[in-house]
């Protein structure tokens, strides 16, 4: 079975599992605790910290530990909005937002808040014209993600946070979620965001884990009230064994970056054009978007269809989002993009990551052409 | 010299089983439950498998477990989910001076925001009172939320005569579950709970991992939104290796609950004779009758709690003043404040021990020795 669906979630690797079954059998104390053994723990999640500090390039006390990307998301986008209501409720979103930002969005608007969506274009990337227009005054968050998970798409970010941070007071958050790992990610000066979401578990670390990094004197409420840990931003004992795991995934996703884009972008651009000699098959993604995202719809046929047929074959691909899987109209994605309605039902997404290799892509050539035959070309 | 962990209340180490568990499960199940190929379904089939076992622990339906990022995030959801969805009926909302801060803060968030907050007080052993919770009661109250057992003094709240007290009334009852999950039995039917919270970490299982139980009707918005898992009401990719510790952690705990009642009253009753035969003078915060087993709560005559802390861990013994939680300063404990006021001696003289996984009668002993060599050291 080759797995081609590293965007829905990933494989831990086995020197971040080691990590974390050796944290947890000597650093399982509270590192909340004043005795040794929590002082122990609390220097390791420290350390956990810095190191991602380093990578991102920010202070360790900028750096939130979290329960995944969602988490993240949610608590960027409700925390800022609450914390500086007096900036303004208008709130600024790209069309094609993963649901933890959209529906994030959506709950504050009975709190006062208006949500407006800036357009994409058929690529998926956003307009700038469209976000110089709807940023105004009153703008207190806009929030783009680097790279869409259903179809790769790829934002001009240095562009976005410049034209946030000179024409308006709002906050700009970054759903780093695909890409960290994948491409570079900025996170330093007026050219990039003032917060950042990362999740371990897209990424080869472990489900459950994550950050927000904020920029230095950026005001946010807690959306987990208790015992004031993680700098009094983010209640409950923090999970010492599941943050170092997280460290080490990051570093490795760091190290791994520059070799993995520049082998997923070949393979990326290998596959639009195999997938582009089908006549009946579009491409949704391109070779400017992210390197490990190849998104396609087929005219005419389900999704779901070209999900099983490849499984039979031995492949692991997903329809547009595993997210939104399960939830069978079309995904807002695919709507913002404004495809073709013969091909909004057969969208499918290979997604490519850790442990592939040459040999599997072309075995996924030959099998996608297989499965073509049999359900295009009888 | 040995270690000895008497800080399981704080937290708890993982269980051996739970471990490989959750490493075979990363290793084997680390598909994403939404998705709908054969990797998805696996990991949907592991996850639907765990729920049932944390569902059964506590005699609920499958679909009224939502599994959360750990024990404060289920009482934050319990509290701020409740009284979001139920605003339009009222705006009074009943909890105890003793609550963990999850709960005590999430209410005074609640209170800047327009909802109004009875705080109920305690008797000098921590407990509150059926007919204070009688007298508190309004029309307009919309949630009681009170603990079941006390993580710094190990005092057991009567529950289940404040399910039946309110089973006449249309306030939700939320009971944070956290310290006493996994040591007691506990049947939500028949306390007639409808919300109770439980955390993986305290049982000997993985940390960031927890539940929240929702009785079926019983209202509650959201409090992290985005995908639809859990039923859209906690959204984000379920954290699969993680819920199949916690249920291993849950069906060990399952498995012994008289054998650990039984060892930890032991170890209670040896550790306080040692006490008495060195003629220490202490006595225990909590209420001897309705108690955690594995809290014990010692106020020293003439003690300093700092100086003892730190003479403690010295020795090896890791024990507390109270919460973890309240990280970083010895802020006097408001349970504490709560059963004997702000100036009582207990504040500054008291050590919280808790027991747990891997203690054996020994390593009490040793516990015990320690502690009144250095209060024989140090006592005023």
């Amino acid at each position: 079975m080759i797995y081609l669906d590293h965007s829905a979630t990933t494989k831990p690797n086995k020197s971040v599992l080691e990590t974390f079954v050796q944290a947890n059998e000597r650093y399982y104390a509270n590192p909340a605790s004043l005795h040794q053994m929590g002082v122990e723990t609390n220097t390791l999640l420290s350390r956990a910290r810095e190191q991602i500090a380093a990578i991102i390039k920010t202070e360790p006390e900028q750096i939130i530990f979290t329960s995944g990307g969602t988490e993240s998301n949610n608590f960027a986008i409700k925390g800022l909005a609450r914390a500086n209501k007096h900036r303004g409720t208008k709130i600024l979103i790209s069309a094609i937002e993963h649901a933890s930002v959209e529906e994030s969005a959506k709950a504050l608007e009975k709190e006062g808040y208006t949500v407006e969506k800036v357009q994409v274009n058929e690529y998926g990337v956003i307009s700038i014209e469209d976000l110089k227009k709807k940023l105004t005054k009153d703008t207190v968050i806009v929030s783009i993600m680097h790279v869409n998970n259903e179809i790769g798409a790829l934002q001009p970010i240095s562009e976005i946070a410049r034209i946030v941070h000179e024409n308006s007071r709002a906050f700009f958050h970054m759903d780093a979620v695909q890409s960290f790992g994948k491409i570079p990610v900025h996170f330093a000066g007026e050219e990039g965001p003032d917060a950042l979401t990362v999740s371990g578990h897209k990424i080869n670390g472990l489900k459950g884990t994550g950050f927000l990094a904020l920029r230095k004197q950026v005001n946010i409420e807690t959306i987990i009230h208790g015992g004031g840990q993680e700098m009094g931003l983010r209640s409950g004992t923090v999970a010492v064994p599941q943050a170092v795991a997280l460290a080490k995934a990051v570093r490795m996703a760091h190290e791994t970056q520059p070799a993995h884009e520049e082998q997923f972008s070949q393979w990326r651009d290998d596959l639009h054009a195999f997938l582009q000699q089908f006549p009946y098959v579009r491409t949704l993604s391109s070779n400017k978007g992210a390197p490990h995202i190849v998104s396609c719809a087929v005219q005419g046929l389900r999704g779901e269809i070209l999900v099983n047929a490849m499984q039979h074959e031995g492949f692991i691909i997903s329809t547009s989002s595993a997210c939104s899987s399960k939830d069978h109209s079309i995904s807002h994605v695919v709507k913002a993009i404004e495809i073709d309605p013969s091909y909004e039902k057969g969208v499918i997404r290979i997604s490519l990551g850790e442990g592939i290799t040459e040999k599997d892509i072309q075995a996924f050539k030959t099998a996608f052409k297989k499965v073509m035959m049999q359900v295009k070309e009888f | 010299m040995k270690e000895i962990y008497l800080d399981h209340a704080a937290t708890t180490p993982m269980h051996p089983l739970v471990i490989s568990k959750m490493v075979e499960s990363m290793e084997s199940v680390y598909g994403n439950p939404s998705s709908i190929h054969r990797i998805g379904r696996f990991a949907r089939k592991h996850l639907d498998d765990a729920r049932h076992i944390l569902a059964k622990s506590i005699g609920a339906k499958d679909q009224e477990i939502i599994v959360t990022g750990g024990g404060s995030e289920a009482d934050n959801l319990a509290i701020t989910g409740t009284a979001y969805a139920k605003q339009n009926e009222g705006r009074h909302i009943i909890t105890t001076v003793v609550e963990h801060h999850a709960v005590l803060h999430t209410c005074q968030q609640l209170e800047k925001e327009g909802y109004e907050v009875t705080y109920l007080p305690v008797d000098e052993t921590g407990r509150v009172s059926l007919e204070d919770v009688k007298k508190a009661l309004r029309d307009d109250t919309i949630l009681v939320t009170i603990m079941f057992g006390n993580n710094e003094v190990g005092t057991i709240q009567p529950i289940k005569e404040i399910g039946e007290l309110l089973k006449e009334h249309s306030a939700t009852f939320h009971t944070d579950a956290v310290q006493a999950f996994g040591i007691l039995p506990i049947d939500v039917n028949d306390l007639h709970v409808d919300l109770l919270s439980v955390s993986s970490h305290k049982l000997n299982g993985p940390k960031g991992i927890g539940f929240l139980y929702q009785r079926d009707q019983t209202k509650l918005k959201p409090l992290i939104y985005g995908g639809e898992q859990e039923r859209k009401r906690r959204a984000g990719t379920e954290n699969v290796p993680a819920v199949v510790g916690f249920a291993e952690a849950v069906a060990i705990a399952q498995r012994n609950f008289e054998e650990k009642q039984q060892a930890y009253k032991e170890f209670h009753q040896h550790f306080l004779k040692k006490l008495d035969q060195a003629e220490i003078d202490y006595h225990i915060n909590g209420n001897e009758q309705y108690c955690l087993p594995h809290v014990m709560n010692i106020s020293f005559k003439n003690m300093d709690v700092e100086s003892f802390l730190v003479n403690l861990d010295m020795a090896g013994i890791a024990a507390s003043s109270g919460s973890a939680c309240t990280a970083g300063s010895i802020d006097p404990s408001h349970v504490l404040v709560a059963m004997y006021g702000s100036e009582a001696d207990e504040l500054r003289n008291s050590i919280r021990y808790s027991f747990g996984y891997g203690l054996d009668l020994e390593d009490i002993d040793t516990a015990a020795e320690r502690t009144i060599e250095i209060v024989k050291r140090l006592a005023k």
